[in-house]
């Protein structure tokens, strides 16, 4: 799982040899530790004319984040800042000194109303995108294109994704871009994804496109060190790779994880489990009594489960004119069919708390398609159409459903890739680098906090802005 | 107010023409200036010979020699030995700071009548021995026994002839005032463009109001100087841009052409019970309503070193119930064109007027066009002592010339001081 160029880059000689002959500069990505802060460095807010409707909840949670904030002398932005009591500094691009650099860029594009009014974007960006530090975070909140006024606002409000994928890929130094559209009344519901998207949590996710709705439930107040204290989670596939680090962090988060895995991994997966203190269940997922196993574990160990993750996946390549019959269709059972029949047990037997999250776990070979994958691809987009179908009827039982998809991960999986191969992978995206394990594991917590009651129907890349699928 | 609070008048003030550093008043002590001011304003109001209740006033860059320097002055003016006198300083603030003195202690009934004001020469600045050197010398004069003093000049070393030439910086922060204003436009954003406007404007408006005689009865020549020295009538903002950076790194915004020059000069202002000006049959000018002083924790807090006067104001509107657009001249010193215009900008903003002021809503915008009408330090020149009287002396006049109307003073000071002021136009 070590990536030895992204080493060598990183040395002094390594990194003058390198960028004389042209070949990429994987940048050392930030990543979370326990106790930091949500964002270490400065963070400019800036918003997109009286029309701006968020610059009031983005002033209140950065208030909360306990971030150092700048606004342009905005009256509109600074009686926001003022309301939300946020001590923020000016920012005046005319006078400002080169050296005056930020850790994140918020944009309100919100204020956009027609094509004309993206200048403000560029208002905004142009003299500030060149101060954006290493592991830097480039967010512009819109609004979603169905629920504007009318054509020349959804037009506007739609090329914002143009311009969030490009910024993506412009920033260099492990920064990374998003976009969050808003949905009208969903202004109460950003903390939990800015906390996210501002924190090196969100290291590896870049170019991505998330939608925000009021959610079911309030976001109520949340314990930040802790937030799923309390909660029970079912982790899928959790005996090593990204399944144990998915339980590893919703572990942290507080949350009682019950590991679940097939038997001859069950020592692994015992010791993943009582190392974060939480249970283990060895099952076959696609028995024909799993889904009755797991749903009756759950309702006596723990009275039901508030978190489900469907990470448990295979792969069997093979390309489809050699692909056999059985290996086709363990792959569709195991990582498609078995999540489906596991959410319908539990939710038949109403063992899915109020509040409740689900996630399932896609790929970005579900985006693409990948040769070789024509199984495992199909399954993975299948996921895709499993957060679709699914998710707007769970909105009504205040749960919500979304997926991951993983882009090139460091796992053994990967590592058994040929060398060209895995090179590609890893270097084929805006960070030139491979994520971790850990990053798809902070994307799913994300996902899993009491506070993303507004976050459902998404699938999130974890890939660094990989060209494949894009 | 204390309800038995006399109404404290302005009757007037005069004051030197300033000088820049090392320019015509090179030789000229503080004493010297200050009590050619004292006799100016004497001559100007017939107080030869007068008992004064009080006078009041003071220098920044004080010799030690100088303990009693304004006693001293008065000694040496027209004025009757037996009016009492002592030294105020309070940095920039001391100008003004002593004209509250002197007011309070009229409005009080402990005095009738006095004189404020203030002097500075960065020119006759007083030079200290070395600190080691100071420390060898103080050791020997305690020294009894010979061999002890024959041992303690042993401790003499050449680089002790050194002298301490007093500097123009903080010392909690070694950084000078120019740097810390510096961070404060850095701070708040503010462009060189803005600066140098203002910069402008200041020359502008003092060169008319001398060419239109207005400061005739306010300024006295001395030593062949009859206009401050540093004026430039002819300042433009092509011209001003040219300048490079003095302050701020290379990058800066500050530059000699809107950051005030060291200078020399004195000034004085005569205030007075209604009753004392009825009896000597002098007309009124206007009223010293009210003074705040404040401090900022520029040293932990990260608080701009001159932004003082922007936490002062807000306390002095809401005692005399106005709000900040209630007025008809507004005299801010300019120590750097930035500190202007950081405190204005700092009275527009919502977040500093709620975050650091806890207030509801900012305090707004002035209008311009009555900010400093009749020039302010950039022009002029700003003998630190001095300052203070110069404002309150040409507020006075404007106000009286008006007849109605109040003016607000705002003044910042070294250590994170401020002193600011209200004065009214006497009305029936």
């Amino acid at each position: 799982m070590t990536d030895r160029y992204a080493q060598l880059v990183n040395t002094p000689i390594g990194k003058l040899v390198t960028k004389q002959i042209g070949l990429p500069q994987p940048p050392r990505l930030e990543r979370f530790q326990a106790g930091q802060p949500v964002i270490t460095g400065p963070v400019l807010l800036g918003a997109s004319g009286p029309d701006s409707r968020l610059a009031k909840p983005l002033a209140k949670v950065l208030k909360a984040v306990g971030a150092d904030v700048l606004t342009p002398m905005d009256e509109e932005l600074r009686t926001a800042a003022a309301t939300a009591k946020l001590d923020a500094g000016i920012f005046n691009p005319e006078a400002a000194p080169a050296d005056e650099r930020f850790k994140a860029l918020v944009f309100d594009a919100t204020g956009i109303q027609s094509t004309d009014e993206l200048e403000r974007a560029w208002e905004f960006f142009h003299p500030a995108i060149r101060r954006v530090l290493p592991s830097g975070r480039v967010i512009i909140l819109g609004t979603q294109p169905e629920d504007c006024a009318g054509p020349p606002a959804a037009i506007a409000q739609r090329a914002l994704e143009g311009l969030e994928r490009a910024i993506g890929k412009e920033v260099k130094r492990g920064a990374t871009s998003q976009l969050l559209y808003v949905r009208p009344k969903a202004e109460n519901q950003l903390e939990a994804t800015l906390r996210f998207f501002l924190s090196p949590k969100s290291a590896f996710v870049s170019g991505q496109v998330v939608r925000i709705g009021p959610g079911a439930a309030a976001a109520g107040k949340v314990d930040w060190e802790s937030p799923l204290a309390g909660k029970v989670a079912l982790v899928t596939g959790a005996a090593r790779g990204i399944g144990a680090a998915i339980a590893e962090v919703l572990a942290r988060d507080g949350a009682h994880v019950v590991g679940l895995d097939v038997a001859p991994m069950a020592d692994e997966l015992s010791a993943v489990t009582s190392r974060l203190g939480g249970s283990f269940l060895a099952a076959d997922i696609t028995d024909q009594d799993a889904p009755a196993v797991i749903a009756d574990h759950l309702l006596e160990q723990h009275e039901g489960v508030d978190i489900v993750v469907h990470n448990a996946g295979i792969t069997r390549d093979k390309t489809l004119g050699r692909m056999t019959r059985e290996q086709w269709s363990k792959v569709i059972a195991i990582n498609v069919t078995a999540p489906q029949r596991i959410d319908r047990e539990l939710f038949e037997r109403d063992a899915v708390r109020r509040n409740g999250r689900i996630v399932g776990v896609s790929s970005i070979s579900g985006i693409a398609g990948n040769a070789g994958q024509t199984n495992y691809s199909t399954s993975k987009a299948g996921v895709i159409g499993f957060v679709e179908a699914w998710s707007p009827a769970l909105a009504k039982r205040g749960v919500t459903l979304n997926a991951v998809a993983p882009g090139f991960i460091e796992t053994k999986m990967t590592e058994a890739m040929p060398l060209a191969i895995r090179e590609a992978g890893r270097r084929m995206n805006s960070l030139s680098q491979g994520g971790l394990p850990v990053d798809v594991a902070e994307t799913v917590a994300w996902f899993a906090s009491p506070g993303s009651a507004g976050v459902t129907g998404n699938v999130v890349r974890v890939c660094g802005q990989s060209l494949l699928g894009a | 107010m204390n309800p038995t609070a006399r109404r404290v008048a302005v009757l007037g003030g005069s004051r030197i023409p300033f000088a820049r550093q090392n320019g015509p008043y090179a030789k000229a002590s503080n004493q010297d200036m200050l009590t050619a001011t004292l006799d100016s304003l004497v001559g100007r109001f017939g107080l030869e010979g007068e008992v004064l209740g009080e006078v009041a006033a003071g220098a920044v860059l004080k010799h030690s020699r100088d303990f009693n320097l304004t006693r001293e002055s008065v000694l040496g003016s027209r004025l009757a030995p037996e009016t009492p006198a002592y030294d105020v300083q309070q940095a920039c603030g001391t100008g003004l700071e002593a004209t509250v003195l002197v007011a309070n202690k009229i409005a009080l009934g402990q005095i009738d009548c006095g004189i404020a004001g203030g002097v500075d020469t960065t020119s006759d600045a007083p030079i200290a021995v070395n600190e080691d050197l100071r420390e060898v010398l103080l050791e020997l004069n305690r020294t009894k026994s010979n061999t002890g003093r024959l041992k303690l000049l042993t401790r003499l070393r050449p680089g002790q002839i050194v002298p301490e030439i007093p500097r123009n910086s903080e010392p909690r922060t070694g950084l000078s005032m120019g740097e810390h204003t510096a961070l404060m436009a850095r701070d708040w954003g503010i462009g060189r463009e803005e600066q140098d406007e203002l910069a402008v404007t200041s020359h502008r408006n003092l060169a008319a109001a001398y060419d239109t005689g207005w400061m005739d009865d306010l300024v006295t020549p001395f030593l062949g100087l009859e206009r401050d020295q540093n004026l430039r009538p002819d300042s433009s903002v092509e011209k001003l841009a040219k300048l490079k950076p003095v302050f701020g790194g290379p990058e800066g915004t500050m530059t000699a052409g809107n950051s005030t020059p060291l200078s020399d000069g004195a000034s004085a202002v005569l205030l007075a019970s209604e009753e004392w000006a009825r009896e000597h049959d002098i007309p009124i000018q206007a009223y010293f309503t009210d003074a705040q002083t404040a401090g900022v924790d520029y040293v932990h807090k990260g608080e701009g070193l001159l932004m003082a006067p922007a936490y002062a104001i807000p306390k002095l509107l809401d005692r005399n119930g106005a709000a900040l657009q209630d007025f008809d001249f507004y005299e801010i010193h300019e120590a750097f064109a930035a500190q202007v215009l950081c405190t204005l900008k700092a009275w527009e903003d919502p977040v500093f007027c709620t975050e650091r002021l806890g207030r509801d809503a900012p305090l707004g915008t002035i209008d311009r066009d009555r900010l400093n009408v009749h020039g302010g330090s950039l022009g002029a020149g700003h003998p630190f002592g001095a300052t203070g009287g110069r404002i309150v002396a040409a507020l006075a006049k404007a106000l009286h010339e008006r007849g109605s109307g109040r003016g607000l003073i705002s003044i910042c000071a070294a250590g994170g001081l401020g002193v600011t002021a209200i004065m009214e136009a006497p009305h029936d």
